[in-house]
């Protein structure tokens, strides 16, 4: 695929042809995939680098002095470079790659967590967390007899209240970790302002980038966070790759969590002393596939352009919330369309009467992939909502208004099987 | 795959014997994590027959309307055919094979209901009703 002008739309047509997914049917019609909150389809470009690298370049990375073990090694350290570059970090000594962002967040919470957080200090996350960004601080919480407090919602259940905010800055947490976009409500939080507020009390920030990195330009330096965690496989990337960046600063004060090979520079057998960043971190054989397929995942996206991107799902989305809201008989949760800055192309929504898991399974009859559920984000969803699951449609740069038009349908099909007026 | 036929869908939006059983003298909770059913199975059962039965909860159609169904078919029939009771039995009594992915929505009351009868005779879950 060649590189667009940032200008112009996303052509969805030309995309769909690097994504061989999109040539299988489901339950016998075109697939139409709303799931992209979950994880990502791949691009032909990212299942040929692991292909490739299995086939031409296969060798263990670091210290082989031969020319296939230096490219696998240059080919993995170049997809940190990548990512570095993506997210606005400053080099590779900031980016440690883990799984995913559960294996991220978990880093921080044990890691910087054990060494930093004691009985009675407070960690403030919110309402709308993942449960990758509640359970390692619970599980910190009661290793350590600390105290987690939760930012609340505003009264429409679609943002951070900023007073609930301030009133936790005021017990002075030890660190702030809050997601970037909710993987529920598609709400973007304003995390530099957070940032700027939580540093003003001396917290340490994370920022759960899971639902923002793989669809907005994100700049880690101008947000000012200490850590930003995210997931390779909601970015066009393979399963088990993901990141944890960290300012130097913060990842040279810290301890690693596994020790082994390669996040070592020497060994005697009294001592050790750890290697540079980020090597100290990723103790044993990397996943090398994954680390190389992500980097090829990152030159996709940076060919389409994030901008782009972003624009193209605003684009999405107001389109959905627009269709959406002439329907009867649907609640739609998170920002609505006139707050489209801060909605990222993630949209919940409940037919009223009918349960969220008949609604996949229609929506699967017609070939469209949605998910149902509490989406890992119990807290929000049965607490908050009050709702024991919601159904998700989201978007990525591969879907169109046609995708929207057909689950528009498709909720008009749920409503005449469970006899639901117009 | 089409499941959702009338009788399923009937069921649902008014399902048989929804409620609390007062005189219960055998009750279970069931749970599925799948769509989040929740559903408390009621028995009243006198001399080894089941006198009445009704069910509690909130959930998805199919595990409501198999609810609905069951609880139909099982008034009047003595505990022990209810213990050998499986999930062919089951297939037949609501009319659809609910795949895998429903297979757990759909036994949830099976499963309530046995429970209710091993506790009921003081007897432990049978391997085969923990799998449901
Ligand atoms: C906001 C958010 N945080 C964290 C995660 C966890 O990602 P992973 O399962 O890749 O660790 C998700 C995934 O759904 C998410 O949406």
């Amino acid at each position: 695929m060649m590189a667009m002008p940032s200008n112009e739309s996303i052509d969805v047509e030309s995309i769909k042809k690097d994504f061989p997914i999109f040539k299988i049917r489901m339950a016998g019609k075109p697939l139409v995939y709303l799931d992209s909150a979950a994880t990502s389809q791949k691009p032909q470009q990212v299942i040929d680098s692991i292909v490739k690298y299995y086939s031409e370049y296969n060798a263990n990375i670091h210290r082989g002095i031969y020319e296939i073990a230096e490219r696998a090694t240059e080919e993995y350290t170049n997809s940190k470079a990548k990512l570095a570059k993506l997210i606005g970090a400053k080099g590779i000594e900031n980016i440690v790659y883990v799984r995913n962002t559960t294996e991220a967040i978990n880093l921080v919470a044990i890691s910087w967590g054990n060494a930093n957080v004691n009985k009675g200090d407070h960690i403030l996350i919110s309402d709308m967390e993942h449960h990758s960004n509640i359970v390692p601080w619970q599980l910190l919480e009661r290793r350590k007899g600390a105290v987690l407090d939760y930012i609340k919602l505003d009264s429409g259940n679609e943002r951070l209240d900023m007073e609930s905010f301030k009133e936790n800055l005021e017990k002075d947490p030890k660190i702030v970790a809050i997601t970037h976009a909710s993987n529920v409500l598609g709400t973007i939080n304003d995390v530099k302002y957070i940032t700027r507020e939580a540093k003003k009390h001396g917290a340490v920030v994370l920022i759960d980038g899971a639902q923002s990195a793989p669809h907005m330009p994100v700049d880690v330096g101008s947000i000012g966070c200490d850590f930003f965690a995210l997931s390779g496989h909601k970015m066009l990337g393979p399963t088990g790759i993901g990141a944890l960046y960290g300012t130097e600063e913060i990842l040279d004060s810290m301890e690693p969590l596994f020790g082994g090979g390669d996040m070592i520079s020497a060994v005697t057998r009294q001592t050790y002393s750890w290697n540079s960043l980020p090597w100290k971190f990723e103790a044993g054989t990397s996943n090398i596939e994954g680390g190389i397929a992500f980097g090829a995942a990152i030159d996709y996206l940076n060919n389409v352009g994030m901008e782009r991107i972003h624009r193209h799902e605003a684009e999405l989305t107001r389109y959905a919330l627009e269709s959406l809201e002439g329907i009867k008989n649907i609640e739609v949760y998170g920002p609505k369309k006139e707050d489209i800055a801060v909605k990222s192309g993630v949209i919940s929504f409940g037919i009223k009467g009918v349960h969220p898991h008949d609604v996949a399974q229609i929506f699967n009859s017609e070939g469209i992939a949605i998910r149902a559920g509490h989406h890992c984000a119990m807290p929000l969803v049965t607490e908050v909502l009050n709702k024991g699951a919601v159904s998700r449609m989201s978007f990525y740069l591969y879907n169109s208004r046609e995708d929207i038009d057909k689950a528009v349908a498709a909720i008009g099909k749920v409503k005449k099987i469970f006899k639901i007026k117009e | 795959m089409d499941f959702y036929v009338e009788e399923l869908i009937d069921n649902y939006e008014h399902p048989h014997n929804k409620g609390k059983l007062e005189h219960a003298n055998a009750e279970f909770h069931g749970h599925n994590p799948v769509c989040g059913d929740d559903l408390t199975l009621y028995l009243d059962i006198e001399d080894g027959v089941v006198k009445d039965v009704k069910f509690d909860g909130d959930g998805c159609s199919i595990s409501v309307a198999s609810a609905s169904m069951l609880t139909d078919a099982i008034k009047g029939k003595r505990i022990e055919d209810i213990e050998k009771m499986g999930f062919d039995d089951l297939k037949k009594i609501i009319g659809i094979d609910p795949g895998p992915v429903r297979l757990h929505c759909a036994t949830l009351s099976l499963k309530a209901l046995k429970g209710a009868v091993f506790l009921y005779e003081h007897k432990p879950m049978d391997a085969e009703t923990k799998k449901l």
